[in-house]
C-alpha cells in the first residue's frame, strides 16, 4: 500500500481465557477509505474493533495508529482522533439527548472547564445532521431501539475524528435511517477525507458503500481487498457456506448479492 | 452538561446548605436544657472570636453543654450523613446500580470487623486513632477482596463486583458475631458500638470526618465528569476519552475510606447512602457533579434530624443505626417497588 498507514496491524491474536479469539491478523488499513468488515456470528469482529480502539490488549503482535503503538496514546488523545458508535447502548441513570451527546465533546474540554460556544455548535451540528433535535430534551430510557442507536451516531460526531468505528451501528434501524447513516458515512469519507471502519452484517449494504472490505472466520482473516474484488459468490460461500449470485444491479449501479433461498 | 436549569440547581444547593446551618442551630438548642439560638450564637462567638465578653450573663454550664457536649456530636452526625450519602453517590455511579452502597460491596462489614478487633483486643496504640485505623484497614482489605474475586482479564463486572461484596460481607458478618462471641463481657461495648451511636462523639472525631468528607468531595468533583460518562459503560466511557480502570479504582478507594471513618467513629448506620442519593436524584438528575453536593447536604440533614429525634424528642436514645434502619428499611421498600415497575428516574 502507498498511502501511509493509518492502523498497522502486526501479527495480532487474542483470547479470553479459552482459544484464540483472533488469531494471527495482518492488516494495513489506509486513512480517507471506508472499511467495511464482514464474517459469521462470533467470528471476532467486535473483538477486532476492541483491539483497534485500545479497549483490549491483544495477546501477541502489535498495533500501530498513526505511525505511534496504540498503547502508547491515553485515552483521551485516543478519543479526539478514534470515535466508536457501539451496538450496546448501555445507561444507568437517566441523562437527556442532549447530555449524552454532549458526552461526545469530553476530550475536547478541560477538565474544569464548561462546554464552550463551539462545543454547544458541534453538539446543534451533530443533532441537526441525524435529525433527532426534536428528541433534544427527551431522557433517553424513554426511547426506542432505533432513536438511541441514532443518538449513539449524534454523539460520535459531535466528537470530530478523523476515525469512526461503528460496530453494526444500524442493527435495530428500519431502512430508511440505515440509508441515512450509511449516506452520511459515505460523505465523510468523500467530502471530509474521514476514514471509517465498520461491522456490517447486511452484505448487500456493505457491497455497496464500503471501498474494502475485510472478511473474517473463526478469529482468522479469510479474504481482504477493494470491494469489486472480494465480493464474489466464491468468497461468500467460503466465509458464510451459503449459495449466492453477486452481479451490478441495474437499478442502484453496484455489486448486490443474490442469495438462494430455497433449498 | 450546564447549559438548562443552572439557576434551580445553584438555589437548590444554597438552599440545602442553609437548611443544614439551621438545623445545627436549631438541635443545639434542643434537649434536657432547651438553649435559644441567640444564646449558642453568642457561646461560638465567644470561641471563635475569643472575646470571653460574649458569654457574660449566661448561666456557667451553657457553653460547656453547647461546646463540649452537644456541637461535637451534631457535627459529627451530620458529616456522617453527608459521608455516607457521598459514597453511596459513588458506590452507585460506579456499579450502575441503584442499589448499591457501603453495604453491597461488603466495606461497612470489613470496617466494623477491623473495628471490633481493634475495641476486643483494647489496641490503643495509636491512641485515639486506633479504632479508625484499623476500620480502615479492615475496610481496604474488603475492598482489595472484593476486587480482586470480581476481576477477571483484568477487568472488573458491576454484576460480580456486587456478588463478591455480598459473599464477602456475609463471611465478615458471621467473623463479627464470632468475636462477640468472644468477647465474653466486653461484649457490649462492641455491640452497643455497632449499632451505631453518636453520644461519645469529641472533636477529634469531627475532625477526623470533616477531613474524609472534604478529600471525599474534592476527588469525586474531580472526576465528576467521568464518572457521568462511566454510566454508559466501559467500551463507550474508554472511547469517550475515560481512564475508566484508573477512575474507578481511585474513587472506590475514596469511598471506602470516607465509609471506613465513618463506621469507626460511630459504628454501622445504614440506608443513608442508599435513600439520599435516590431522593436527590429525583430533584436534580443523574449528573454527579449536582447529585454530590446535594446528596451530602441532604444526608447531613437527614442524619442530624434522626439523632436530634433519638437525642432529645423520645424519651429513650435509640441507637441511630436501629431508628435509621427501621425508617429506612420500608422506605427502601418502596423504591424497589417502583424500580421494579420501571418508573423511577423518569
Amino acid at each position: 500500500m502507498s498511502s501511509p498507514c493509518l492502523f498497522c496491524v502486526e501479527g495480532v491474536s487474542f483470547a479470553y481465557t479459552g482459544p484464540l479469539v483472533l488469531d494471527d491478523i495482518h492488516l494495513a488499513l489506509s486513512p480517507g477509505k471506508f472499511y467495511g468488515i464482514v464474517g459469521p456470528n462470533g467470528c471476532g469482529k467486535t473483538t477486532f474493533l476492541d483491539l483497534l480502539t485500545g479497549c483490549k490488549k491483544p495477546l501477541t503482535g502489535s498495533i500501530t495508529f498513526q505511525e505511534k503503538p496504540l498503547p502508547t496514546y491515553n485515552k483521551r488523545d485516543l478519543a479526539r482522533r478514534l470515535a466508536l458508535v457501539p451496538q450496546e447502548f448501555d445507561i444507568g441513570f437517566g441523562f437527556t439527548v442532549e447530555e449524552i451527546v454532549l458526552m461526545g465533546r469530553h476530550p475536547h474540554i478541560d477538565r474544569f472547564s464548561s462546554p464552550a460556544e463551539k462545543d454547544w455548535q458541534a453538539v446543534d451540528r451533530a443533532m441537526a445532521t441525524i435529525g433527532i433535535e426534536e428528541l433534544r430534551d427527551r431522557y433517553t430510557n424513554t426511547l426506542s431501539g432505533g432513536q438511541k442507536q441514532r443518538v449513539v451516531v449524534a454523539r460520535a460526531l459531535a466528537q470530530d475524528t478523523p476515525v469512526l468505528l461503528f460496530d453494526e451501528a444500524t442493527s435495530s434501524l428500519d431502512v430508511k435511517y440505515t440509508l441515512q447513516i450509511f449516506n452520511l458515512a459515505r460523505k465523510l469519507v468523500r467530502e471530509e477525507g474521514r476514514t471509517i471502519i465498520a461491522v456490517i452484517h447486511n452484505l448487500n449494504l456493505a457491497a455497496a458503500y464500503c471501498d474494502y472490505l475485510i472478511f473474517m472466520k473463526d478469529g482468522r482473516l479469510q479474504q481482504h481487498g477493494p470491494t469489486s474484488e472480494t465480493m464474489t459468490a466464491t468468497t461468500i460461500a467460503e466465509v458464510f457456506d451459503v449459495q449466492t449470485q453477486v452481479a451490478i444491479d441495474p437499478y442502484n449501479q453496484a455489486h448486490q448479492v443474490s442469495f438462494q433461498y430455497f433449498e | 452538561m450546564l447549559r438548562h436549569s443552572n439557576k434551580k440547581f445553584f438555589l437548590l444547593t444554597l438552599l440545602l446548605a442553609a437548611c443544614t446551618v439551621l438545623t445545627i442551630i436549631v438541635s443545639t438548642g434542643m434537649g434536657y436544657m432547651a438553649i435559644g439560638p441567640e444564646n449558642i450564637f453568642r457561646v461560638i462567638g465567644a470561641h471563635l472570636l475569643g472575646n470571653e465578653a460574649l458569654v457574660d450573663g449566661l448561666e456557667k454550664t451553657v457553653p460547656y453543654v453547647v461546646m463540649d457536649v452537644r456541637l461535637p456530636r451534631i457535627l459529627t452526625a451530620a458529616l456522617v450523613g453527608a459521608g455516607l450519602a457521598m459514597s453511596g453517590v459513588i458506590y452507585q455511579g460506579i456499579l450502575l446500580n441503584p442499589l448499591a452502597d457501603p453495604y453491597t460491596l461488603g466495606i461497612s462489614s470489613g470496617a466494623a470487623f477491623g473495628a471490633s478487633l481493634a475495641l476486643l483486643a483494647n489496641i490503643t496504640l495509636f491512641g485515639h486513632f486506633s479504632t479508625p485505623l484499623f476500620a480502615f484497614v479492615g475496610a481496604i482489605l474488603t475492598l482489595l477482596t472484593v476486587m480482586r474475586l470480581s476481576t477477571f482479564n483484568g477487568l472488573i463486572s458491576a454484576q460480580t463486583l456486587i456478588l463478591s461484596g455480598v459473599i464477602v460481607g456475609a463471611i465478615l458478618s458471621a467473623g463479627i458475631s464470632f468475636l462477640k462471641y468472644l468477647a465474653d463481657e466486653q461484649v457490649a461495648i462492641i455491640i452497643f458500638w455497632l449499632m451505631g451511636s453518636f453520644a461519645s462523639s469529641t472533636w477529634k472525631g469531627v475532625a477526623l470526618v470533616g477531613c474524609a468528607v472534604l478529600f471525599g468531595a474534592a476527588v469525586t468533583l474531580f472526576f465528576g465528569r467521568d464518572l457521568n460518562i462511566m454510566s454508559l459503560g466501559r467500551r463507550s466511557s474508554d472511547s469517550l476519552g475515560v481512564e475508566t480502570a484508573r477512575v474507578r479504582k481511585i474513587l472506590l478507594l475514596t469511598a471506602s475510606l470516607v465509609t471506613a471513618v465513618c463506621v469507626a467513629v460511630t459504628g454501622i448506620i445504614g440506608f443513608i447512602g442508599l435513600i439520599v442519593p435516590h431522593l436527590m436524584r429525583y430533584l436534580v438528575g443523574p449528573d454527579n457533579r449536582r447529585l454530590l453536593p446535594a446528596s451530602a447536604f441532604a444526608g447531613a440533614i437527614l442524619l442530624l434530624l434522626a439523632d436530634t429525634l433519638t437525642r432529645a424528642v423520645l424519651p429513650v436514645e435509640v441507637p441511630i443505626g436501629v431508628l435509621t434502619a427501621l425508617i429506612g428499611g420500608p422506605f427502601f421498600c418502596v423504591i424497589f417497588r417502583q424500580k421494579q415497575k420501571g418508573r423511577s428516574y423518569e
